[in-house]
């Protein structure tokens, strides 16, 4: 007993000896720590993040292109890179296609994912370890291997798609290639490949959450006499719904600046011009042609477009107290 | 409140046992029971699971397949001679080596540089309470959410105008820069996850507070260290849009992108180099997400989704 009184007071002595500092030196040290401690990440995020979008920002004002990239001092442009973006109907019709594309995309996989989960719940132990593995694999796939593995199932020639689509009956389909035929075919192939590699992530993470329903409650209501219909609509999928939404914006925030499987595939001889999205749009514009301001400046409304999106994903997470 | 409780423990332990011995006893409820199994969701769990994974198969099965083999039709659905040219393709006719060496350091400069970072700022945020502290993990929730699209066109002229394009230093800074919050945040779940009462104890003891958490928590973190190591470590693996922009093509390259231009190196794609190529890429990587999965969706779930 005696020990474990003397012993704080021991150790009390044996600190303030090693770091002599008055009460307030101290405290400020103590204000300061979270701060010397953060510093660093902040640094890394400052450099790659903070610096390029403070540059992007001035050179969304200014005339620069490739002029400016050999030492010309750049013109300041007010807001023209903007208004010519805007009044761009190619612009539009790319913006439009794009939200077109992921609404559908991001709809989909959700509707799938859940579907899913809903199904590994009432899947034996087996199968629901089979097809949870089968999942992670999917979800590990690089997305450039999947790109690659893809384009091969696709392939006009001798793909697995078009033998497949040939050996039904349906003999249009021999040599049919679906990148290049028009831009419905094109989307609907990257939709394809979107929507079976993020499959994974909404259907393993609504599993989680659906398995923590209580029991109990699920017993109640079968006792009141709900049917298994009624138990996933008016139980299960309200109690989950604050995961089950906060997946779908994430999923409409990741969709929207989609570029890795739009660009992969225009490179493999899709038709580029009518398949840009925003983000293949910026990069041919800044990039391929070098008109670094107006990218910029198209870089920014996506950057803005994301942020309201982010900041309904922020108050979702808010509102469940993920914060604290 | 009781009789509750007991009532519910009644109607669990009766389902339990109903749903160990179907059909006994009690035929009406026996036949919707709803966590119970079901043939249909079998069936087509089982269908679904082989229809996922036919992209995965395909490109395993191409890749032993010799050219003509490949390109015949009907398709074969299994290779009939099993070779494995396709890998010594791979491995000789384009730089694959220099491009795994390039994705290496990228992937390690990446994981020690991000890791290290996040720990701190993960520590700084669990066991601080200071004013600016919710709006710190606010910016950390934003600047996640920052496409890498609307950023690049900047970061490939600042790399240029720091003479840093075509170099793997130049990308791994962007990489650290774009997966620090993430880590953090991962890591800022798994520090919460340990007692402050064990540090709090080692402090009563002597250890300053620093001290405490080196000693204490951080061999306690080992598992969340792992696993956040392990998602940036694949992060940069993965990682395609910034390398395009940062590497170009006759420059060391990392291995997405040297996938993508040994594709189109050949006059007519020979898909069984091609798909031996990505199975390369693909394996270890599946494997080791197979191994660290659990915590890795467990600290997101915990960081990002508290259910």
């Amino acid at each position: 007993m005696t020990k474990t009184i003397t012993r704080p007071t021991r150790a009390a002595e044996r600190t303030s000896r090693r770091r002599p500092l008055s009460r307030q030196a101290r405290q400020r040290r103590s204000r300061l720590a979270p701060w010397m401690l953060l510093a660093p990440a902040a640094i890394m995020v400052l450099v790659a993040l903070g610096y390029p979008l403070l540059r992007q920002t001035i050179m969304s004002f200014q005339h620069f292109g490739l002029a400016q990239q050999f030492g010309q001092p750049a013109e300041w442009a007010g807001l023209s890179n903007y208004f010519s973006i805007l009044s761009d109907p190619y612009f539009w019709s790319v913006f439009v296609k794009s939200v077109l594309f992921c609404l559908w995309t991001a709809g989909v996989t959700m509707i799938i994912g859940v579907g899913f989960a809903v199904l590994m719940l009432r899947m034996s132990s087996a199968v629901r370890t089979v097809f949870n593995t089968t999942l992670i694999v999917v979800w590990a796939m690089p997305a450039l291997a999947s790109l690659t593995v893809w384009q091969w199932l696709v392939d006009p020639r001798s793909g697995l798609l078009n033998w497949l689509l040939t050996s039904v009956g349906l003999d249009s389909f021999k040599h049919f290639n679906w990148l290049g035929e028009n831009f419905w075919t094109f989307y609907l192939i990257a939709s394809a490949i979107i929507i079976w590699a993020s499959i994974p992530l909404v259907a393993i993470t609504v599993y989680a959450a659906l398995a923590q329903v209580p029991t109990e409650v699920l017993e109640a209501s079968e006792l009141d006499g709900a049917s298994n219909f009624q138990q996933i609509r008016r139980i299960m999928l309200p109690m989950i719904g604050p995961v089950i939404s906060l997946i779908g914006v994430l999923q409409v925030i990741w969709d929207l600046r989609v570029f890795t499987q739009i660009h992969v595939l225009q490179q493999a001889g899709g038709i580029a011009s009518e398949t840009n999205l925003l983000g293949t749009y910026v990069y041919e514009t800044g990039i391929a042609k070098g008109d670094y301001g107006t990218a910029s400046a198209l870089a920014m409304v996506i950057l803005g477009l994301t942020l309201v999106l982010t900041g309904r994903y922020i108050r979702m997470l808010y509102r469940q107290g993920g914060m604290a | 409140m009781s009789i509750d409780t007991t009532s519910t423990r009644a109607i669990v332990s009766s389902s339990t046992s109903a749903d160990r011995m179907p059909n006994v006893g009690r035929p009406a409820t026996a036949q919707r029971k709803w966590l119970g199994k079901n043939p249909i969701a079998n069936v087509s769990g089982a269908i679904f699971a082989l229809f996922w994974l036919i992209p995965v198969y395909w490109m395993v099965n191409s890749a032993f397949q010799s050219e003509s083999e490949v390109m015949s039709w009907p398709p074969h659905l299994y290779p009939h001679e099993f070779t494995w040219d396709n890998f010594v393709a791979a491995f000789t006719q384009a730089n694959f080596w220099g491009a795994l060496q390039a994705s290496m350091i990228a992937a390690v400069l990446t994981v020690a540089f991000a890791s290290t970072g996040a720990l701190l700022a993960a520590f700084a945020l669990s066991r601080f309470r200071f004013r600016g502290r919710t709006a710190m993990i606010i910016a950390i929730l934003v600047v996640q959410m920052i496409p890498a699209e609307a950023l690049f066109i900047s970061q490939y002229r600042m790399l240029d105008g720091w003479n840093l394009l075509n170099s793997v230093v130049g990308l791994s800074i962007l990489y650290i820069g774009t997966i620090v919050p993430f880590i953090a945040w991962m890591m800022r779940g798994f520090v919460d996850g340990v007692p402050i009462e064990l540090e709090e104890a080692a402090m009563v003891d002597g250890c300053s507070r620093i001290g405490a958490f080196c000693r204490v928590t951080l061999p306690l973190l080992a598992p969340g260290i792992i696993s956040t190591s392990v998602f940036g470590f694949l992060f940069a693996w993965n990682e395609y849009t910034l390398a395009l922009i940062v590497l170009s093509k006759d420059s060391s390259v990392t291995l997405p992108i040297w996938l993508q231009s040994f594709q189109q190196g050949m006059k007519a794609t020979d898909w069984g180099a091609v798909m031996a190529g990505a199975t390369l890429i693909s394996i270890p990587v599946i494997i080791i997400f197979m191994i660290v999965q659990k915590k890795i969706s467990s600290g997101m779930v915990a960081g990002a989704v508290k259910g």
